[in-house]
This record gives structure tokens, sequence and C-alpha cells, in this order.
């Protein structure tokens, strides 16, 4: 919330309770312009986007699945799914963080340059972190890391001193657990 | 049945087929082969409007008047972006629209072509849906889906984008069968068990009120009905927004007048002291709440919405049911019967000897006089010579508008068209075109500030064409009267660029146009000249030259309360310093 809002006597005791992260899982017909439906929606009402993927997942029905993390209250939170259930398009939203348990993985691909003793432990911590070596040079590795969007920080803040050049994240993919479907 | 047709003319059988008779439009390039296809049957009436903008507002008259879905064609580019206003302006009121904008050819589509632009994206934010047409394949079904999301669950516009190429090429046209949409399938019935909770919380309540909005109105003539056999139930008091004025006669003893910003003593203090709110197609806007931290603070709420993202929105209730307002109404009307329910009679007495003390405040009061034509007075003579007649009211954006809310009384839905959650001055005028299409018959009333007028003053030239003889009475105070006020209160009095400079001579205006223009200055003149205006088969434009500085009251001045109500009394007599009254935070606000 911006500080305009906060300051306003019209600003009600919704949105007054602590910030969460949720993940929601959104199943859309991929039809031209549904991404920037998704995404207008958000700019235009406010509403944050941590990270957002998206893809098709049903060819034949011609599905896609988004799947957003956003932060905001339980109560904005709910707002944002029931706005983003009046987009025509939309079959179902579901918000995974309050639905039950849940998986959420991230891939990143981490470039990393240095030479002796820093190129060791590089290795060295990407065996920890199971990390795969999927590019060499004298100079430089790019690692394959997927795990939670946790783990990729914590491995991040770990090269960074080593040699760390750059970093690309798909973002968060997730799945409800258990034979059901969402 | 599947026949071969074009494109164009697969546009006008689909209006046919979902029994649309009226279009309001204006050709160009874009659209041409749908003008040939409209020029060569009789089936589908079009109304040529001067500016897009009017098309809009007009459509969307005719759609508030009878409950269908209003239809406007525009061109490519200008004219799609011309249209933007009056788009906006229906999904903030929920009105159902279809907009065919023409487009460029598919295959000059991102190329800048001459007068392309991104419909669907420039409309995406102010439409309910929209669909660009790629192919003719496709054309059949996105016409009838588009009237069915247009009307279906929460109403709003719908745009369908028609590359010009689409309507030149030839396809199968498949009529209006299975429509349903796969994804959009609004929910109607509301849930059985919260509807006994409420029915449950309503006979307990000690100091109940009814709090409707412009849901009931969508919801059809049924919901009124029912609305009123709940209230007849009940006992409740009622109150209303401004788009929901005529769902419950105002003549009904159990009417408290409009609520809000600049709603009635009794309805405000009411919502403020409540022990039980019962929200019905309404949805806690801010010129509803005032001040939310102090908005009704000691009840429990109700909340029945077609859109569950209007529940919790802004006010959190304590129930909420999910559905259209009639069917829901409907069981709790039945229930209710059945089961012999009861209200708190006792507590209802004293409830209802508060509101009545409330009442007496009369809160509408202004100071008549005998040399200037008051603004309410005008709108109370427009009141009572028009009453016993088949009457149509709209407005521009201002304070005449909020007069006419004030001291218009409405016994019927479908009869008030104003421009609510926009706020869009120029709105009455085609509004008023659009109706009078609707209602040949009918005494159709733009009640306009004349600043407002003059932003659709061209669709004057429509009336004239049509023969529609729509009535324009101009509240003229030679101010922008709602901004002045607000300056008043909170700029110290500096009046910048509020004073409506180098007006038209309107009379002459009318006269210019084709229509009759009257003038009237003198109160012991006024019911005749309002005579006048009513007796005159054609256009009118009366010029009501009315006190300049008269302000708008009762009022909730920005970020209070309801029991903080600024009264006529206060703001105009006993000389307190208004500036005062609207502290920084509420200056922040709009
Ligand atoms: C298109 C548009 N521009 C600006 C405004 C802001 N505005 C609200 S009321 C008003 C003044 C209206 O003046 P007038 O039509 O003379 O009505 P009055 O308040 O004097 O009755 C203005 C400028 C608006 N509502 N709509
Ligand atoms: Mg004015």
């Amino acid at each position: 919330m911006n500080d305009i809002a906060a300051l306003s006597p019209y600003s009600s005791s919704i949105g007054k309770s602590k910030v969460e992260s949720h993940t929601l899982s959104v199943l859309v017909d991929n039809e031209p312009g549904v991404l920037a439906r998704v995404v207008g929606l958000f700019s235009g009402r406010g509403y944050n986007i941590e990270s957002l993927t998206v893809a098709e997942t049903a060819h034949a029905e011609h599905l896609s699945r988004i799947t957003i993390v956003t932060t905001g209250t339980p109560e904005v939170v709910e707002q944002i799914s029931h706005q983003l259930e009046r987009i025509v398009p939309i079959h179902k939203v579901t918000d995974l963080s309050v639905s039950g348990k849940h998986m959420e993985r991230e891939l990143a691909m981490i470039k990393v340059c240095g030479r002796g003793e820093n190129r060791n432990e590089a290795l060295r911590l990407a065996e920890a972190f199971k990390a795969k070596v999927i590019d060499a040079t004298i100079e430089s590795f790019i690692f394959e890391l997927t795990g939670q969007p946790r783990k990729i920080d914590d491995f991040v803040e770990l090269m960074r001193p080593i040699g760390l050049v750059e970093v690309s994240r798909t973002g968060v993919a997730a799945i409800t657990r258990g034979p059901q479907p969402m | 049945m599947a026949k071969q047709m074009t494109g164009a003319q697969m546009v006008v059988e689909a209006l046919k087929d979902q029994g649309v008779d009226t279009v309001f439009g204006y050709p160009g390039g874009a659209v041409l082969p749908i003008y040939d296809a409209i020029f060569q049957q009789d089936a589908v009436k079009h109304v040529l409007v001067r500016h897009e903008q009017g098309a809009a507002h007009a459509a969307e008259g005719f759609a508030r008047s009878t409950g269908k879905v209003g239809v406007l064609l525009v061109t490519s580019g200008p004219g799609a972006t011309n249209a933007i206003t009056g788009l906006t302006d229906a999904l903030l009121d929920s009105i159902p629209l279809v907009c065919l904008t023409g487009q460029v050819p598919t295959h000059l589509i991102g190329s800048d072509a001459f007068q392309e632009c991104d419909t669907v994206g420039i409309t995406r934010h102010c439409t309910k849906h929209n669909y660009l047409v790629r192919s003719i394949e496709d054309l059949p079904r996105i016409l009838h889906e588009a009237f069915y999301v247009a009307r279906s669950g929460r109403p709003g516009p719908v745009v369908i984008d028609l590359p010009k190429d689409v309507q030149f090429a030839s396809g199968t046209y498949q009529g209006p069968v299975n429509i349903q949409h796969k994804t959009y399938q609004p929910k109607l019935k509301g849930d059985m068990d919260r509807i006994r909770e409420a029915l449950a919380m309503m006979q307990k309540a000690k100091r109940p009120v009814l709090y409707t909005g412009g849901g009931i109105i969508n919801s059809g003539p049924v919901a009124s009905t029912l609305l009123r056999e709940l209230v007849e139930l009940t006992g409740f008091p009622i109150t209303s927004t401004l788009m929901g004025l005529g769902a419950y006669p105002a003549s009904g003893k159990n009417w408290l007048g409009m609520l809000g910003m600049h709603g009635t003593y009794e309805a405000n203090h009411t919502m403020h002291d409540c022990d039980l709110m019962v929200c019905i197609g309404a949805r806690f806007d801010d010129r509803i709440t005032g001040r939310l931290d102090a908005f009704s603070p000691g009840s429990k709420k109700i909340h029945i919405d077609i859109d569950p993202s209007s529940i919790n929105k802004n006010v959190k209730v304590d129930l909420p049911i999910v559905g259209d307002c009639a069917h829901v109404l409907e069981d709790m009307v039945r229930i209710w019967r059945a089961e012999s329910m009861k209200a708190d009679k006792e507590a209802l007495a004293s409830w209802w000897k508060q509101i009545n003390h409330w009442r007496e405040r009369k809160s509408l009061a202004f100071r008549t006089s005998k040399t200037t034509i008051k603004p309410q007075y005008a709108i109370q003579r427009l009141y009572e010579l028009t009453k016993n007649r088949n009457c149509y009211i709209t407005t521009e954006v201002g304070q005449h508008q909020m007069w006419a809310a004030q001291h218009y009384h409405f016994e019927e839905p479908n009869r008030w068209m104003t421009s609510g959650g926009l706020g869009t001055m120029g709105y009455g005028l085609p509004a008023a075109i659009g109706t009078q299409m609707a209602h040949p018959d009918a005494l159709v009333v733009d009640i306009a500030g004349e600043a407002s007028i003059l932003m659709n003053m061209q669709e004057m030239s429509t009336a004239v064409q049509y023969r529609l003889p729509v009535k324009i009475f101009i509240l003229n105070n030679e101010y922008m009267g709602m901004v002045r006020q607000w300056q008043e209160l909170l700029h110290g009095g500096r009046y910048a660029e509020s004073y409506s400079n180098s007006l038209p001579d309107f009379v002459k205006l009318a006269e210019a146009y084709g229509g009759h223009g009257i003038r009237c200055s003198d109160p012991a003149d006024l019911d005749r000249a309002i005579m006048e205006m009513i007796d005159t088969p054609k256009p009118v434009i009366f010029d009501c030259l009315v006190e300049k500085e008269e302000n708008c009251f009762p009022m909730i001045p920005s970020g209070k309360a309801h029991n903080e109500m600024l009264l006529a009394e206060l703001g105009d007599d006993a000389g307190i310093e208004i500036g005062s009254v609207i502290d920084e935070k509420g200056k922040m606000l709009v």
C-alpha cells in the first residue's frame, strides 16, 4: 500500500493485517491477450507481482497455467483472487498458500567467473546444492539449479563473493500435493 | 440455421437475432461494409450521433431505461478512442453495452496503418471483456458471446474489434444457440444456509436498515417488486445509492431518501447507528461510506451481490451472499412468508421514533426566494409538473445532478439515468437521446448544468434529426457549481477557472439547431415556462437562470463520518468558517 492510501481516512480496516506471500495458480484459456489482462489487473489495481510464470499445459484444450507469487494482506490476496475470477477467459483461480499443501519449484541459471581457489570453492558449493554445471570455460561456469526460491537465493548469495556475474530465473511453478488436481 | 454471408452481414444478422432494433453510431472507413449491410435492411435502425462519446452514452441511456443491451458502432482509430469515456462510464455503472469497432485489415495490424489503434489494448481496462476477431470462422460465436457476457452476471461493456477484411470475408453464420460460455457462468442463486442466517439476523435486529443500489435495477423490475415486498414484510427502513433510486418508491413510507455524500440526514444517521445493515446490490463506494474507519461502527453487515469481488473490497462484512438480487430476494421473501417470520416490532417502533426525530431535521429544506429561482425550487417545480406523466430523467454531473437526486422523486426503476461511478459531464443529453429512442412517447428530461451541457452539445443536432423531443433543463448558475462549492470549502474561496465564462445564448443556440429555446429567471413565471417546455413537441433547451452561489447540502465533507454532516443552515447562515470543516487529510481526497 502506498503512503497516500495509508494516510487516507477512507482506507479501511481491510488491509491492516500482516502482509504475506501467496502463490496463486490460475488456469486460463490460451488466447491472445490473456496474459496482458492478468498483468494489467495487477498494475491497474496496484497489486504486487513477485514472480510470474506462464506456459501452455494442455494443448488440446488450449489451456495455460499462470503461477503468480504476490504479496499482500490475506484480505488483499482474497480480493486479487476475486478480481482475477472476473476476467472472462480465466477458468479457475486457486490460492495454493491457503488451499493446503503444495510444491513450489524454480529453475535458475547462474553464471560465475573466477580462477584458482574461487573456482574450486564454486564447484564445492554447487555440489552441496546439487547444482549442475551446464557450461564451462577456463574462467567461468554456468550452474543450473532447481529448487525452492529460497534455496536459489541462498546459492546466489554464496556465489556473490566468489565471482557472480549474472542470474536468470524462471519464477515459481507450483502444484498441489496429493492425487487431486487444483 | 447456418447461412452463407459476409462478416458485415453476420453483424447485422446477429443484432437481429439478439433482439436489437436500435444502434447508435458514426461511420468511417473501417466500418463501411457494416454500414452497407445496415443500409440494405430495415429491422435494425441506425441513429447517427455527432460524436462517438454520444453514441456510447446514448446506448447507455437506451440500456438503462429498458434493461436491454445497448449497442454502438464506431470506426477504427479516432472512432474507437472517442468512445472510451462512454465505455468506462458503462463499466463503472455496470451498464450492458456491446460496442462494435472497425479495425484496419488483419494484415495491416501493427503497422501503424491509417486510423489504426490498438483498440483491444486500449479498451482492456475499460471493458468487461473485449475481442479482436481474427477470422470469419470465429465471428458468429464472438458476436453472440459478447451479448451474453455484456448482460450476464454484473453487466458491463464489451468491445468487438472487427478488421475490415473480416467484414468482407464470407463464412457460415450461426444463430445464438448454445451460447453458454465455457468459463463465464455467474452464480445467480444465493446459498440457502446463508439466506436463512440472514433472515435470522433480520428477525433479531433492533435497529436494521436496508441499503440498496444499482444492482437491484440491473437485476430487473422483478427485483424492485420483491424489494418492496421485503420492506412491507419486515417494516425496515430503506435507503439507496444514487444508482438505485426508483427501486423502492420515494413515496413509500419506509423511504429515508438517498444516502451518502449528499444524502439525507435521516439516511446517513440511520446507517451510522444501525445494528444490522442489509446491503443489496450496492458496493460500499467512497461516496457512500465517507470515512471508512467510522462507517457504521456498531453494525453487523449482510452483503448481497452478484460480483464476489465487491464483497469485502472496502468494508468487511459479516455475512456475504453471492447471487443475483432478484433470486436472493425471492428466496428471502418466500421463506419469510412461509415461516411467518416476524421482525422485532417493539424495537422497530423505537428505532422508527429515532428515525422520525432525524427526519424532523428536514435536511433537504432550503430558503426560498421571491426574486431568484433557487435550483432546488426549480427541480421541485419540474417534479410537480411532470410527476403524473410518463417521464424519464437523465442528468449531467454537478450540483444540479445532486439536487435532481434529492428533489425529484422516483417511483419506479429504470426512470433515472445518471453517471454515478465515473461522474461524466456530458452524459445527460446523449443518454436522453438513447432513452427517447427507446420510449418515443415518453417525456424525457435532461437535468443539466450550463457547463456540462456544452460537453456534448453537438448531440442537439441528433435530437433534431430524429425528431426526438428531449428537454434540456439547464440549471444555469454560471459556475461549475460543484467545483465552486469545493473551492469554497477547501481552497479559501479562490474560484480558479470555475466561472462559466463566455456562455452561448442558449435560447439562440436551441434555435440555431432547429429546436426551441426558453429562458426563465422569475420564480413567478417558472411554472408557465416549464409547461411551455413540456407542451413543445420538439427538442427544447430551457435556460433556467438560478441562484449563482447556492451550495448543495447536506454534505458529508471529505474524510468525515456519516454523523458529521454539514447541513444547509450550518453552511449558509451560522457564519461558521467552512474552510475549517475539512481537515488536511480530507483535502487530499476527491
Ligand atoms: C468530463 C468531466 N470533467 C470534469 C469534471 C469535474 N467536474 C465535476 S462537476 C463539475 C462542474 C459542473 O458544472 P455544471 O455543469 O455547470 O453543473 P453545476 O455543478 O453548476 O450544477 C466539474 C468540472 C467531470 N465530472 N467530468
Ligand atoms: Mg453550473
